[in-house]
């Protein structure tokens, strides 16, 4: 009985996914610190692990959007990972807070190289609102390195998905 | 509305849309008060510390009482040479958490009688400042550099086979960070031990860097998941304060917002709560009716989360008629749709059986912790500041209250759904009802040391803001309180005796925020 109506719901529902945007150089922090050979593969089966560094969980909300059926994570090779040591992309929210810096550093030191950052969020990219202060250290990249920021409060999923995207993609396919 | 009996405390009331009284006491009549207030069936909704030296005042602390009648602020000053004021972790255990935070912040410490600190150890510090520096104090710059973390006593429970399991800051999923100290039988929970503040930024010291009118921003950041509860409030104690009365239109779309938020944080936690009963066609489903709503708010008040929408004095959006019969099909699809996936939650015998008795928080022991909002309901306390004490516009549109009696998981999926049914008919019932007015007044002028509080039913709970205002407009104080705060030690209770597996579920089911309470 139920099966049936989780069967029929599902047919009725339909494939939802829609594409993903193209990447955007723009969004990039630094470039050519990994191989075009590396980002390939990296990014053909990318596992990323989410770190909440001291976030108002306005990101979190957009990250886990990012779930939903119209976004096709899965469709894209992109999956989330439960440990930084599975991981190949730390995807990183928040103003750091103090109390979280040290969970951070050695989150980034736990993931294998080669390994890429993706700061998201107005707080990521410079502080946002919280800025820096006795107890946050301000944008992500006052604590490790990142290669890509998202800006956006909260940025979309499209636009966190951007995002990743442009991290794995190699000099020679952002630009084309 | 009638004002609380309190013999011998002169109470002075607050204008605003909540009825309110403030009274300032001394050590004596704050612990009697307290009692009082205990007896009667009142709970204690915040209590925060703040630095009144510069009025020569000492140190103060502040206890905000959520009674039958309304909220009474009580208001104490101690010397800085001796700053201890009387314990009420006994009377309120959610004050413990509040306590320690206070003395963390400000120096001010909450002793028993007998001159016994209730828990000494810190809970916002972790090694960002040192036990000597307190960051709420107005000569508070900067944190000197010399703190260490020396460790953090977690309670040891002992025994044959007994093992703890240590879990985060960091978390297996998308989940906001803090530390849960397991103590384990075989699979079976003993106790958990939460050891929270990881994500504390500074925001009350941030917000004395603001103008009354900008702290509406960070105000709408202290919990994400909330911003429009949030906004709302600071914006009711910023209009409590100054005497300003937004129009009845900006009222309805401020309520329509809200409810707004109610049903998208709704429909996402019932989709989770499938997912982690291993039934994904939930979570696909209810996470693709919450894309829906979210790009229905970016449509038509260009935000995915309604931040900043709501401001002092009104609000930032508006609705016109095309709107509103969007939003009233908006609300007709939904209701189907919810409809046809609560029928398949209630029959599926795997997710039943996952979530009855799971997880369960009986009624008394809700009642003792003083457990609020979505939980409380969910364990027989039919509590919501919307029905009662009703600001405005929720006086007219009378709200009806959810409630289960059985406090487990399942109850708390039961309150959900009920409550998303009910947001859909007073968005309903909102956009029909919209009339003329201004979509934001100017606020009057805030003198200084005026104060005011606001106090909103946000989809979680109870969201509470004391505001203070200080010289030229600035922010003098402002305490933003989460519903978090109460309902995180009830998930301690909650765990007991389940098994370790079902963690995720229950934490889940409560869906506490750590931003909000961690500041």
């Amino acid at each position: 009985m139920t099966i049936g109506k989780i069967l029929l719901k599902i047919a009725r529902t339909g494939i939802l996914s829609e594409p993903a945007r193209a990447t955007d150089a723009a969004l990039r922090q630094v470039s050519g610190r990994l191989s075009d050979e590396v980002l390939r593969r990296l990014g053909r089966a990318l596992a990323i692990r989410h770190v909440d560094a001291g976030s108002c969980n306005g990101c979190e909300l957009e990250i886990h959007a990012m779930n939903s059926p119209y976004y096709n994570l899965e469709g894209l090779g992109i999956k989330f990972v439960a440990s930084p040591r599975h991981a190949d992309l730390l995807l990183v929210t928040g103003p750091v807070s103090r109390n979280m810096e040290e969970a951070l550093r050695r989150t980034y030191d736990a993931t294998p190289e080669p390994k890429l950052v993706v700061a998201i969020g107005d707080c990521g990219c410079d502080g946002g609102v919280f800025g820096e202060s006795y107890a946050s250290r301000g944008r992500v990249a006052n604590v490790i390195p990142v290669d890509v920021a998202v800006p956006g409060c909260p940025p979309s999923p499209q636009a966190i998905l951007q995002g990743i995207l442009t991290a794995v993609a190699g000099i020679e396919r952002s630009t084309a | 509305m009638m004002q609380p009996a309190f013999p011998g405390i002169p109470l002075a009331p607050l204008h605003g849309a909540v009825p309110a009284w403030r009274a300032e006491v001394d050590a004596r009549q704050w612990r009697a008060t307290c009692e009082t207030a205990h007896s009667t069936g009142g709970r204690l909704g915040a209590l925060w510390g703040s630095d009144e030296r510069d009025r020569g005042r000492g140190l103060g602390v502040r206890a905000l009482l959520v009674l039958h009648a309304g909220l009474v602020c009580l208001e104490l000053h101690v010397p800085e040479a001796s700053p201890a004021y009387p314990d009420v972790s006994d009377l309120f255990p959610c004050a413990g958490r509040m306590q320690r935070a206070a003395f963390d912040l400000t120096g001010i410490r909450a002793v028993t009688s007998n001159n016994h600190v209730p828990d000494p150890r810190r809970w916002l510090r972790h090694a960002a400042w040192s036990e000597t520096e307190f960051p709420l104090r107005r000569d508070f710059a900067q944190a000197s550099g010399a703190a260490v973390d020396n460790g953090y006593e977690f309670v040891r429970v002992e025994g044959e086979g007994v093992h703890e399991i240590p879990v985060g800051p960091v978390h297996a999923g998308t989940i906001e960070p803090g530390h849960f100290r397991f103590s384990i039988v075989g699979e079976k929970l003993l106790r958990l031990e939460e050891r929270l503040g990881y994500k504390h930024k500074g925001i009350e010291k941030r917000f004395e860097s603001m103008t009354l009118e900008e702290g509406a921003r960070l105000a709408g950041r202290v919990s994400g998941d909330s911003t429009v509860a949030y906004a709302w409030a600071y914006a009711m104690a910023l209009e409590a304060l100054t005497g300003t009365r937004p129009t009845e239109r900006a009222l309805l779309i401020r309520s329509l917002l809200l409810e707004r938020e109610r049903v998208a944080n709704h429909l996402g936690d019932l989709g989770y709560l499938g997912n982690d009963c291993a039934l994904s066609f939930g979570f696909a489903q209810f996470w693709r009716l919450k894309e829906d709503v979210l790009r229905m708010n970016e449509r038509m008040f260009t935000h995915r989360y309604l931040m900043d929408r709501i401001v002092p004095g009104g609000v930032d959006c508006d609705v016109d008629m095309e709107g509103a019969a969007a939003l009233n099909g908006e609300a007709l699809r939904l209701k189907d749709e919810v409809r046809g996936l609560r029928s398949i939650y209630y029959n599926h015998a795997g997710l039943q059986d996952r979530c009855i008795t799971t997880g369960r928080l009986a009624p008394d022991t809700a009642a003792r912790l003083g457990v609020v909002g979505l939980a409380a309901r969910a364990s027989g306390l039919a509590m919501d500041a919307r029905a009662h004490p009703g600001f405005a516009p929720y006086d007219r549109l009378q709200p009806k209250v959810a409630s289960h009696r059985n406090g487990d998981v399942a109850a708390r999926i039961v309150v959900r759904f009920e409550e998303v049914f009910e947001s859909l008919r007073l968005q309903r019932s909102i956009v029909r009802s919209l009339g003329e007015g201004a979509l934001k007044v100017p606020l009057n002028p805030a003198p200084e040391g005026s104060f005011g509080l606001g106090w909103v039913e946000g989809w979680r709970g109870e969201v509470l803001v004391a505001l203070e205002a200080g010289v030229a407009g600035r922010i003098r104080r402002c305490h933003p309180h989460d519903p978090s705060w109460q309902n995180w030690p009830a998930l301690e209770h909650a765990v007991i005796g389940n098994i370790v597996p079902d963690f995720p579920l229950i934490n889940k089911s409560f869906n506490l925020s750590y931003a909000g309470a961690d500041l």
